[in-house]
């Protein structure tokens, strides 16, 4: 809360939307804490996001994930004699781009050198930003309504890859290493939050909502499995209610978000127990362990004076003009909140909304909606029947058309949802799709002469039916749905059962 | 050669920037470099004593910003990056499965 305070005061542009939900902040409501009474964590994410360019940071080596092994390599991002970096434009425009839409101040920065040694980075420093990095004082609104402040989002430049090989694969009986260059270089963006987020479950959002955005805003694709999003957690505890800042530990090689909830609730719950034995955590950097389920001590957390941070002088400042940041900022599109709000005004499940927005598919929705279709079924299919490769590509005029069909009961649920599948893979209208499978609203009275000759063959049941046996209905459905082929709708059939039973 | 105590630089401290840059250095080497470095910082001393109210700070000595290239992965032909690879990996010392070779990396990735 006080890194909140602190960030409002340091001239943040606070917006108005920001405010509000600042202000609010007491009515929102927090996760329980999955601690013992008493305790509460204290946790802040430094999340790297690789930028969507087509070449690296400082050279024009391709920027591409999962080539063959040094094949996007260059001398400059070799650290080879006599080369000199340049700054790739585009990286800039996408960092500026996340800097204004997690609100932050964009401003004059440098770059410095980050030094130590490690093959992974061949020059034996990494260009980073130090004391003056492009984004600073933002802020991101969970979804839940809590704000948590971002402290800076500054650019820099990915490492190379190594490999352990040894014995047992793991890093300290690795016999020797293998390193690819081909991520050395590739531009990276680390936003780096305040610690105002209380719990696991709040960690997970902040970081969804991170990933959102970046996507959104086109800067980066944000795959965690692949390794294009990765996220560190800044752990402690304190005694709740209090403000104090204990020593932290720094969480790696979380790869999932749900890793990231399991390694800060046992990385928090381990802070306890030290407090309880009359013993505390020493300030370090733990890997997660996946498998066994813990974090795991590394080396000791050095202090940043020890990286020997100084200005690069191979590199001028960047100083973005007003008007090229004003440029962006009119051509930043939606952002996930704003989509997911046009959703729930419009009268969609929460749950089903945030999944619309995430797989980017909520446009679908909103012209479904604004063609008279009901949110809730264009939701329901955008969730269970669009997790599919290319759903993203569906004609949203298609789509509108077809939940409309279904709404008019001119196609069941289950000829809509195989009709969207062909949809998707042929880019065919429904209307076709459907009448090449004979997938046709049946008329009611047409039913209605089935049904009664349906009954005439099955008098018994239809009396047991009549008397109370509702488990019935499910072999007189099925009677019409075989008389049928399958293409009568079983609402229609429900009701036509009811009204016959009561007359 | 003034004496280094005096500006307050202990050999220790000599000794940690020494580690961290990954050097070795003698008793004698660090006795050197001890009123060496020293000797620097007497220097930006004399600079910090300057009246530069009027000065804008820089970090560079060129009035250049925004020195930028152009984001274009101009078509590079396999066979090219083939050869830049090849070049590249004849520079190691030990190269295997078209990567470099190191020794066993300390510690953790970064």
């Amino acid at each position: 809360m006080n890194q909140q305070n602190d960030t409002l005061e340091n001239e943040t542009p606070v917006s108005s939307t920001m405010l509000s939900a600042w202000t609010t902040e007491s009515s929102v409501e927090r996760e329980p804490q999955g601690l013992p009474d008493g305790w509460e964590m204290v946790i802040g994410l430094d999340v790297h996001a690789e930028l969507a360019t087509e070449t690296k940071m400082f050279s024009p080596a391709t920027n591409q994930f999962g080539g063959e092994p040094n094949t996007n390599i260059h001398p400059v991002c070799l650290g080879l004699p006599g080369t000199l970096p340049v700054v790739n434009g585009k990286a800039v425009e996408l960092s500026i781009r996340v800097g204004l839409a997690l609100n932050c101040t964009v401003q004059r920065c440098i770059f410095a050198r980050k030094n130590y040694f490690y093959p992974d980075m061949p020059k034996d420093y990494q260009i980073s930003q130090y004391d003056r990095p492009l984004n600073i004082n933002g802020s991101i609104q969970l979804p839940s309504g809590h704000v948590v402040g971002v402290e800076r989002a500054h650019m820099e430049e990915d490492t190379g890859k190594s490999t352990h090989v040894g014995d047992s694969g793991r890093i300290h009986d690795a016999g020797y290493s293998l390193v690819d260059y081909n991520r050395a270089g590739v531009p990276l963006l680390e936003i780096v939050s305040h610690p105002d987020i209380r719990g696991p479950e709040e960690a997970k959002a902040y970081a969804a909502e991170l990933q959102a955005i970046v996507i959104a805003v086109g800067a980066s694709d944000g795959k965690f499995e692949e390794g294009s999003m990765r996220v560190d957690a800044n752990v402690s505890v304190r005694p709740a209610g209090s403000d104090e800042l204990r020593t932290r530990c720094e969480i790696k090689n979380v790869n999932s978000l749900r890793s990231l909830g399991r390694a800060i609730q046992y990385e928090a719950q381990r802070h306890v127990d030290l407090y309880l034995a009359g013993d505390k955590p020493v300030q370090e950097t733990r890997h997660w362990d996946e498998e066994g389920g813990r974090t795991r001590a590394g080396r000791s957390k050095e202090q940043a004076e020890d990286y020997r941070y100084f200005a690069d002088p191979d590199l001028v400042p960047v100083d973005p003009s007003p008007q090229w940041i004003d440029e962006i900022r009119a051509a930043l599109p939606a952002l996930p909140r704003e989509r997911r709000q046009a959703l729930l005004d419009a009268g969609g499940d929460p749950e089903n909304v945030a999944m619309a927005v995430q797989r980017n598919l909520d446009s679908l929705a909103l012209v479904a909606v604004s063609a008279g279709a009901p949110i809730d079924k264009a939701l329901v299919h955008i969730v269970n029947n669009l997790a599919v490769d290319g759903a993203e590509e569906l004609n949203a005029e298609h789509f509108a058309a077809l939940v409309t069909m279904e709404s008019n009961g001119d196609l069941t649920s289950t000829q809509a949802k195989q009709v969207l599948g062909e949809m998707v893979e042929s880019g065919r209208a429904p209307a076709d799709l459907a009448a090449e499978h004979g997938f046709e609203a049946m008329d009611t009275s047409e039913l209605d002469v089935l049904l009664d000759g349906i009954i005439a063959d099955h008098p018994d049941e239809w009396q047991r039916f009549c008397d109370g046996e509702n488990k019935l209905q499910g072999m007189f459905t099925g009677q019409i749905m075989k008389a049928t082929q399958g293409k009568a709708d079983g609402k229609v059939i429900a009701q036509l059962l009811a009204s016959k039973k009561s007359t | 050669m003034s004496d280094p105590t005096e500006h307050g630089l202990t050999r220790d401290e000599v000794a940690k920037v020494a580690a961290l840059a990954m050097l070795e250095l003698t008793d004698d080497e660090l006795t050197t470099f001890t009123g060496q470095l020293a000797a620097v910082l007497e220097h930006a001393k004399d600079v910090e004593a300057l009246d530069v109210a009027d000065v804008p700070p820089t970090n560079h000595p060129y009035p250049l910003t925004n020195v930028f290239r152009v984001d274009d992965a101009a078509a590079v032909s396999v066979e090219d990056k083939e050869r830049m690879r090849q070049a590249v990996l004849a520079t190691a010392p030990e190269a295997e499965d078209q990567q470099f070779m190191v020794p066993p990396a300390l510690g953790e990735e970064l």
